[in-house]
C-alpha cells in the first residue's frame, strides 16, 4: 500500500465526502469501498446548527485517516489561512492544496501553487498538491517540499476519466519514487483500474461515486477496480501489438 | 463597533474573540477561527481583542472532494 509522508495507508482509494444523499449513505459508501483516506474542508455553519460537528463525529467513526482540502481558494493567502484553520481543526500536518487558476475548469493556478507549497512545507505541513500532470510543475513542487503529487484526470466533477494518458505515464516513468495519485475527473471505475495499470499509487475520486444512482453500489466497485489495476500493474502486462497473433497454437491443426 | 462574522453584520457586545464565540454558542464547539483573513488559532482567542470592522471567520468541519 502506499506511503504518504511516512504514515501507510490501508487502501489505494482516497473517497470525498460531498454531495452524497444522506450521512448514512457517505458512511455505507466507504464501509463498501474499504477507503482509507476521507477528503474533507473547512466551511462556515450557518446560525446556530450542529452540521459542523455532526458531520465531524460521523467522520471519526468511519476510522479513516483524513486528509483536510484548501477547496475553493482562489489566492495563495486563502489557501495559507484555511490550511492552518484545517490543522487545527482536524489536527493533522497533512493538506490537500488547492489553488483555483479558473472557474470553468478548476483547473490548479501553478503558479500560485507553488508559492503556496513551499511556504506551506516550510510551515510543517505535509502537502498534497493537487496538480496537472504537467512535469515542470510537478519539479517545482517536489523542490519545495512535496513528497506527493496529485495531478488530475481531468476537471473536477466532470467524469471524464483520464484526460492526457500520455502525461500521466511520462510523470511516472520521471516520478518513479514519488507517491503519485489521480485526483479529479475520474467518472468509472475502469478509468480508476486504468490509472492503477499505469503505475499510479492511488486515486482520489468523490463525485463519481456521491452522484451515482447507487453510491454504496459504486464505491465499492472503485475499491474492487482500484485492486484490480494495482495487481494488474505488478503483473507485467503484455506489450500491445498491432498485428493479430492467434492465441490458440497452429501447430497440430487438423488438415481439413 | 460593528464587524462582520461569516459574511454577517454584528455589533457585539464580546470584546474578545473567545467571548465572541462563546456569545455565538460556539465556545466549546470544534471550530477555526480567522480575522481579517489571518488565522487566529485556539490559544490566541482569549487574548485576541475585536476592533470595529474586524471581519472574523468562523468555520467547522464540512464535507469536502
Amino acid at each position: 500500500m502506499p506511503t504518504f509522508y511516512g504514515t501507510e495507508v490501508t487502501s489505494r482509494l482516497m473517497l470525498g465526502t460531498a454531495q452524497y444523499p444522506s450521512p448514512a449513505v457517505l458512511a455505507d459508501a466507504f464501509r463498501r469501498s474499504g477507503a482509507g483516506i476521507a477528503t474533507v474542508s473547512v466551511r462556515r455553519e450557518a446560525g446556530g446548527d450542529q452540521a459542523g460537528q455532526d458531520f465531524w463525529a460521523l467522520i471519526r467513526d468511519l476510522g479513516v485517516a483524513v486528509l483536510p482540502n484548501t477547496a475553493g481558494c482562489y489566492s495563495v493567502r486563502e489557501a495559507l489561512t484555511t490550511a492552518q484553520m484545517a490543522r487545527e481543526l482536524f489536527d493533522t500536518n497533512w493538506i490537500k492544496l488547492e489553488v483555483i487558476g479558473h472557474a470553468d475548469t478548476l483547473q490548479p493556478d501553478p503558479f500560485g501553487l507553488v508559492e503556496a507549497a513551499a511556504q506551506l512545507a516550510e510551515d510543517g505541513f505535509e502537502v498534497f498538491p493537487y496538480c496537472t500532470e504537467d512535469m515542470v510543475l510537478c519539479e517545482r513542487l517536489v523542490e519545495v517540499g512535496c513528497k506527493v503529487l496529485m495531478p488530475w484526470g481531468a476537471p473536477i466533477g466532470t467524469g471524464l476519466g483520464l484526460n492526457n494518458i500520455y502525461g500521466l505515464r511520462s510523470l511516472r516513468a520521471h516520478f518513479p519514487d514519488i507517491p503519485l495519485v489521480v485526483d479529479a475527473g475520474l467518472g468509472l471505475p475502469s478509468q480508476a483500474a486504468h490509472a492503477m495499470e499505469l503505475g499510479y499509487d492511488a486515486v482520489l475520486l468523490n463525485t463519481a461515486v456521491a452522484k451515482a444512482g447507487d453510491p454504496a453500489a459504486m464505491a465499492q466497485a472503485f475499491g474492487l477496480a482500484v485492486e484490480a489495476g494495482a495487481l494488474a500493474a505488478t503483473a507485467d502486462p503484455m506489450d500491445a501489438r498491432d498485428m493479430a497473433a492467434p492465441s490458440t497454437p497452429v501447430f497440430g491443426k487438423a488438415m481439413l | 463597533m460593528k464587524i462582520i462574522v461569516n459574511g454577517e453584520a454584528l455589533e457585539p457586545g464580546a470584546p474578545t474573540l473567545a467571548a465572541l464565540l462563546d456569545d455565538l454558542g460556539k465556545g466549546a464547539a470544534k471550530v477555526a477561527t480567522s480575522v481579517n483573513e489571518a488565522f487566529v488559532p485556539k490559544h490566541q482567542r482569549t487574548d485576541h481583542s475585536l476592533h470595529d470592522g474586524d471581519r472574523v471567520e468562523i468555520v467547522a468541519p464540512r464535507q469536502g472532494g
